[in-house]
């Protein structure tokens, strides 16, 4: 079956947040988002009070599915990058490791030639983390469901 | 697939609710949002053209309490149902948890419900998925509009499999927490193993 469920645990997710916080500081982006091409977001760094990471995880998702929609309608692989230019703000996109999707919001503080050579290294680097998740087997803490009783989903709903 | 956080004790499920255009789904969506506490809900995202017809998906986060210390949050979808935007709905069933069948019960849908419940067993497949393997549930919507088929009628035609099915008039409310109820149930025990 396609994606597989993802299960991060303490150590890559920490991981993960370093190469964020690293891009955050190196690219001088106002935000970085990591988000699971289903949507879900995994990692973040400069994020402000105010940002509905929520729902910007789910559009990015959708507009990433979208482009990759039409890749396979022109018979292309995948485009591995997209770039939207805002007046204020602009967003680059890139997939990674087939599965992430690495998402920077910039301002004029910034500039996009910046932004992509920065987000090149970060890349490789959520690459060997993803590679290395993937290849990484299960461990115990998952059986924490498998205790789940029918009473305790019951219980989630109230009487 | 749902997503497990341990270091944040959480996990994320992904619903889609599918099903013939203008029966409803979006309809369920509007109104878990508007019944929902401020704390368990995120911001609702409609991408709907001018017409309020759904274009691509709409979008709704929804926090439903803990298990065992874990955070549970479902992220419920609508594909849009109009048939030429098949495309966007292959994708949008990417990576699905569970499905919600809503079926519009007036007479005239009869053929419309048929066709969509074909469109997502194939759609399923094109993405590697199994309806009868997936937490899977129906809802027969619209009982309170005139000239409607009988649910036995309904079940006889598009419940072949038996899965759970639940009667709903989702513009008023009864119905849609019950069919959620049902659906997120059944992704929790497939998550459980069981």
């Amino acid at each position: 079956m396609m994606n597989p469920q993802l299960a991060l645990y303490d150590e890559e997710l920490s991981e993960i947040r370093e190469v964020a916080d690293r891009l955050h500081q190196d690219s001088r982006a106002r935000t970085i988002l990591i988000v699971d091409k289903n949507g879900q977001l995994i990692g973040s760094s400069g994020v402000d009070a105010e940002l509905d990471t929520t729902s910007l995880s789910s559009l990015v998702a959708g507009n990433v599915a979208a482009t990759g929609g039409i890749a396979k309608l022109i018979e292309e692989e995948e485009f591995t990058g997209q770039y939207h230019e805002g007046k204020e703000i602009s967003v680059h996109m890139t997939i990674v490791a087939r599965r992430i999707i690495l998402v920077v919001l910039f301002d004029k503080n910034t500039t996009q030639g910046l932004v992509r050579l920065r987000v090149k290294k970060a890349n490789e680097a959520l690459t060997a983390i993803f590679d290395a998740l993937a290849a990484k087997p299960r461990t115990q803490e998952e059986d924490v469901f498998k205790e789940i009783t029918d009473e305790d989903i019951d219980n989630l709903f109230g009487p | 697939m749902s997503f497990i956080n341990y270091s944040a004790r959480e996990i994320n499920f992904k619903i889609v609710y599918y099903g013939p255009g203008l029966c409803g789904k979006t309809t369920n969506l509007e109104h878990i949002y508007k019944v929902s506490k401020p704390e368990a809900k995120g911001k609702m995202v409609s991408l709907a053209t001018e017409t309020e017809r759904t274009l691509f998906f709409d979008f709704l986060p929804l926090d439903l309490g803990e298990i065992r210390g874990f955070k549970t949050r479902f992220h419920l979808y609508t594909v849009p149902g109009q048939v030429f935007y098949d495309a966007s709905r292959k994708l949008i069933l990417r990576g699905v948890d569970g499905v919600c069948f809503v079926a519009d019960s007036q007479d005239a849908r009869m053929d419309a419900n048929l066709e969509s419940l074909e469109n997502l067993r194939h759609n399923l497949e094109d993405q590697g998925f199994n309806l009868d393997e997936l937490p899977y549930v129906i809802q027969f919507n619209k009982r309170d509009m005139p000239e409607i088929v009988s649910v036995e009628e309904l079940s006889a035609q598009l419940n072949p499999t038996r899965v759970p099915e639940f009667e709903a008039v989702a513009i008023e409310g009864p119905g849609v927490f019950e069919t959620l109820k049902g659906l997120a149930r059944q992704v929790i025990k497939k998550q459980r193993g069981s």
